[in-house]
This record gives structure tokens, sequence and C-alpha cells, in this order.
């Protein structure tokens, strides 16, 4: 009684009795450790599902010719016309893009000619496009008349690149799903039944900070879904060969990512805590807010499969722009400050989520 | 026992929005006793123990508890108090020591959580969860961490309900050591045959007033006095009497 109070006393002794409640939860350990490491194993067996091959459309092409009009009608072929040269040429030898194309008219025969770079960043889906084009070339060539010479001829050149393995698209997308699902889930299930159980009320009989409440659980759930994170990184670099472009910064980097997703995932979760009147219905209010990010935020595949209309509501979600950046950033090598677009709409979302939080939640 | 009063509550009113719950109640609990709040459900019990207990606002009314102010001094009042909620749970998955530990972080004492669990009988539970003990063993659990902070003076709202008569009568003597102690303590509870032999004195609550404040003793010569008589010969034992004579004193677990 006589000695002074400390409220970060206090707030650790909440933080270690989480962590250790967390730790001894099965459903938060399944969600944030076996179910993401189960679809890496899947998905990094089957490979893709959902391809499409991402093709840079060089400024020059003629995109009156028939090559470029069947290409368009090709639905894996996602055309992309919007960059620079310079721009184009580095997404290329990193591999996200997959192939630059560049049709020229002749002036004499044949009347167009094919130029396309590959990269062996993305074998694979270059033999895609490889065999795309081939079967436009035939096409083409068959309609027209016979006797006449082809129409087109295709020259291929192949550049060199990192190669880029699903487990690369997959790992990241898989985090932020953990991520995810432990701040929504974990966080409104903690709150609420420690609210409905009295222990928040019991909590304020001492001279505990609500505070500390807040900030102990937030730290604890931090604590472990980074070790987490830190772990689903590790089996996938050593299991699975996912690309840590610069090692142990690139690991560094995602954590901070991972802890700026999960603070506002959380958010989510104070809000579903507030809103819920009984154990029963947290379920649904957070699958209402993961399950559209889990489908649409670029989880298992690329948000560029979609058509436009949905990827419109894809680059609003929080997760799509967390699984953006953590993907710059693994394979790519970027660091925190060239994903500050990325980090700019995830602070946006963060002040929302907070103010709608602040409003919502509930102490009894 | 020296009549000092350790708290006092003066006009304490409550409402909840339309419905007044507490109608202007008084009443001072002396330092040292054992005091009962009695009274059927909804006379506003347990409202009014947990705005003394800093856990609600009052409407109206001054609260002096160990010489602080409710309203200026609720910091002060919580750590000098130990308070046990009725049907509060713990936090989830940790052990009876864990949660001794967590409470010592809170209250910000160093406390062995075995020395806690020793005073209530608990050490061979100490790895155990809170939810796997036994309606007895949980009760006391909690008076465990009223004690934490050496408080002056702890809350129990109906500790033994739901008891069975060998765990009440256990709760009753570690009720009374804690008073033995120094500490005094503050009890709401249905049973009247359990305020008749532990509380020093009782307050009755009705319909948000108090409409009676004296020592057990005293309301009942008051009763006989008055010419009350019960119906049925009261003889010298009751079937509780015969329930503990034939199962034994001694109080089992689980």
């Amino acid at each position: 009684m006589n000695q002074n109070y400390s409220n970060t006393r206090a707030t650790l002794a909440i933080a270690n009795a989480s962590f250790r409640s967390i730790l001894r939860s099965p459903s938060a350990v399944v969600f944030t450790l076996a179910f993401p490491l189960i679809f890496i194993i899947v998905f990094a067996n089957i490979g893709g599902g959902g391809v499409t091959v991402d093709v840079g459309v060089a400024k020059t092409s003629d995109t009156i010719s028939p090559v470029y009009q069947a290409l368009k009608n090709i639905k894996v072929v996602h055309l992309i016309q919007d960059q620079s040269a310079e721009e184009m040429n580095s997404n290329l030898s990193k591999g996200s893009i997959d192939a630059i194309i560049n049709v020229k008219k002749n002036s004499s025969r044949p009347p167009f000619t094919i130029n396309v770079e590959y990269t062996k960043a993305s074998a694979e889906k270059g033999n895609i496009l490889r065999s795309v084009l081939s079967n436009i070339y035939y096409n083409i060539n068959n309609n027209a008349q016979v006797g006449t010479p082809p129409v087109a001829e295709i020259r291929e050149s192949t550049i060199e690149g990192r190669e880029y393995k699903y487990i690369d698209f997959i790992l990241p997308g898989q985090l932020g799903f953990s991520l995810l699902s432990s701040g929504v889930f974990g966080t409104a299930f903690v709150f609420l039944s420690l609210r409905l159980t009295l222990v928040i009320k019991r909590f304020f009989a001492t001279p505990v900070k609500r505070y500390s409440i807040v900030l102990g659980e937030a730290l604890a759930r931090l604590a472990f879904s980074l070790l987490g994170s830190l772990f689903i990184i590790l089996v996938g670099h050593y299991m699975f060969g996912f690309t840590l472009v610069h090692g142990v910064v690139t690991v560094l980097n995602m954590l901070v990512l991972s802890a700026i997703g999960l603070i506002i995932f959380m958010g989510f979760g104070f809000t579903v805590s507030g809103i819920a009147k009984n154990e029963s219905t947290v379920p649904p209010l957070s699958n209402i807010i993961t399950l559209p990010q889990f489908l649409l935020s670029g989880t298992f595949f690329s948000v560029t499969a979609f058509p436009k209309w949905l990827q419109a509501i894809s680059n609003v979600l929080p997760l799509t722009h967390l699984n953006n950046a953590m993907r710059k950033v693994a394979f790519e090598g970027a660091g925190l400050g060239d994903v500050t677009h990325q980090l700019f709409i995830l602070l946006i979302w963060f002040v929302i989520i907070y103010a709608v939080a602040v409003k919502t939640f509930k102490w009894e | 026992m020296t009549k000092q009063p350790i708290i006092t509550v003066n006009e304490l009113v409550k409402n909840y929005g339309d419905f007044a719950a507490v109608k202007g109640i008084s009443f001072e609990v002396y330092e040292g006793e054992i005091f009962g709040l009695l009274g059927p459900n909804g006379a506003g019990k347990t409202t009014t123990l947990e705005i003394i207990e800093t856990l609600r606002q009052k409407t109206s009314g001054r609260i002096i508890v160990d010489g602080f102010d409710i309203e200026t001094d609720a910091d002060s009042i919580k750590k000098r108090i130990g308070v046990q909620l009725q049907a509060a749970g713990y936090y989830p998955n940790l052990n009876l020591s864990e949660l001794i530990v967590l409470f010592s972080g809170l209250y910000g004492i160093d406390k062995s959580p075995m020395e806690m669990l020793e005073k209530v009988a608990l050490t061979d539970k100490a790895k155990s969860k809170y939810k796997d003990l036994s309606g007895g063993q949980k009760q006391r659990f909690s008076i465990a961490t009223t004690l934490i902070n050496n408080p002056r003076i702890i809350f129990l709202d109906e500790p033994t309900t739901g008891l069975d008569p060998q765990a009440r009568r256990n709760l009753w003597d570690l009720i009374r050591e804690i008073r033995d102690q120094g500490t005094t303590v503050v009890i709401t509870t249905h049973y009247m045959d359990e305020a008749e032999v532990l509380c020093d004195r009782v307050a009755f609550v009705d319909g948000g007033y108090i409409i009676g404040i004296d020592t057990p003793d005293h309301f009942i010569d008051q009763l006989v006095a008055s010419g009350f008589e019960r119906k049925k010969q009261v003889k010298l034992a009751n079937l509780e009497d015969v329930f503990i004579n034939l199962t034994g004193k001694e109080w089992r677990e689980g």
C-alpha cells in the first residue's frame, strides 16, 4: 500500500497474463500458425490456381494490329499499358510483370513483327504467354489466304532475373491472413469474454488504469503474432525457399509491417467486441470483416486476376495494401520507405477504424 | 471492539434512467466488524456495494471510505479495499498461481502466490484452473484475490450462494478469521441463518431504502418482545444440524 503504484508494472502484468492465456488457447494457435502453414503447404505444392500473365505493352507497340486485338481477348493475359519503359524493364527483371510485348507494323512483309521479351524471373508464365502467342500467330497466319506469306512473325528474347516462386506470392498473403484473423477474432473474443465474465469489472476494483488493460492485451497479442510471423517466415524460407532479398533486414521490415497490420486489425477486433452482444455474435461479425479481405486482398491469387470493378473493391481493403507492401519488401527487396503509398493507405485505415472503435468499445 | 466508522454512507441515491434503485440510504460500517447487507433481490444491495467499491457512479449522496471520499479519491480507496464480485470470472486459461501474480501486478504489490493460497487452504490447487474448482474453492480463491493488497475492508457479494452446508460453514470460518485479523468485512447474503451467526451488525434493505440496522440479536429480541411467535415449535436442532451431523463437519473438496 505504501509503494508507489506503477502503471507500467500493471500493464506488464496484464501483458504477461494475456500472453500465457493466448499460448494456451487452441484457437489462437490454430488460426495464427496452423492455418497459414497448412495453406502454404497446400498451395506451395499445387502451384498457382488463378493464373494471369502480366504483359507489358511497349509504348511503341501497334495496338490496332490483329495480334494485339487477339491478345486483348485472351483472359489469361493481363495487358499493362500505364507503365513507362523503365518501369516495365525493372518490373520485368523482378518478375512482377512476366513479359514485354512490342508489336511492330512493317512496311514490307510480313506486315507485323511481334517482339517479345521474357524474363527468367517468371519462366513459367513466360511459357504460358509463349503458347498463347504461337496460337494467335498460327490462327492469324492461317486466316490469311493460302499461299500468301505469313502475316506476322515472332521474335523472342529472354532477360536474366530472379525466379519468382509461388511461395513468394502465397507466403506474404498467408502472413496477412494470420494477422487479420488474430487481430480481429482474437481481440474481439478476448475483450468480449473479459467483459461478459466481469474480469474487466474485477480489474476496475484494483488501481489499474483503463489504458493499461488495453495496452497490456495489445502487447501480448503483438508479441504472439510477431513470433508467429517470424515462425511462418522461417518455415517458408528454409522449407519452401521463400525469397528474402536482404536476409535479416527483410525479415525485420516484414515484422514491422506485421506489427502495423496487426494494430489496424485489432481496431476491427475492438469494434466487434463492442458491437457483439454475446460470444455467438462474434464469429459472424468477424467473418464480415475477414472473409472479403481473405478472398479479395490477393491472399491466394493476384488481385489483377479480378475484373476491374472487383479490383476497385480490392484496392480499398487494408489487407490488399498490407499484402502488397509485404511482397514488395520480401521479394523486391524494398525498404519501408519504398512502400509509403501502402503505408499511407494503412494509416488512413488506422485513423478510421480507431475512431469507430473508440465510439463502439464497451467496458461493461 | 472500537466503534470507529470506517465507511460512512450519507443519503446515497442511484437512478438508472427513470428507475430509482437506491433512494437515499445512510449507514455506517464500523472498523473490524462483519457487516451484513440483507434484503430481497432487486433491493439495491449490489448497487450500493458497487458504488462504495468505486465501480459505479452515484447519482447523489456522500460516501467516505477509510477517510477518503469516493468522488475525489477513488484511486486511494481502490488500494485499500478488496472486492469479490457476484458471479465474476477470472482471466481465462491461467492457473491459480498465475492469477495471483496477475493481481499482485495490478495492485503493484509483491506477494508470493503460495502465501496467498495458503490463507485460503488452496496450495494444493496452485496449478489448477479456476474453472475446474468446486463452488467452495472458487469462493475461497475469490477471497484470496481480495486479500492481496492487505486491504482495510473487503466486500463479499453473496459469497455462499450455491454452496453446500459444509462449504458454507468452512467459508464462515474463513471470513471470521479475516475479521479477527483486523479486516472489516461487508457481506451481502440471502440466508438469514448465515447473517445471524456471522454478522456483527446487519442492515435490511428493501425497495431502495434501509428499513432497519442493528445487531442480529437486537432485531430478534425486539421481534420477540413485540409478541411474535413462530408457528412451529422451535426445536433444539434444525435439519441442517442433522445434515452436518450425518455427513460430518469436515469439508470436502469437489
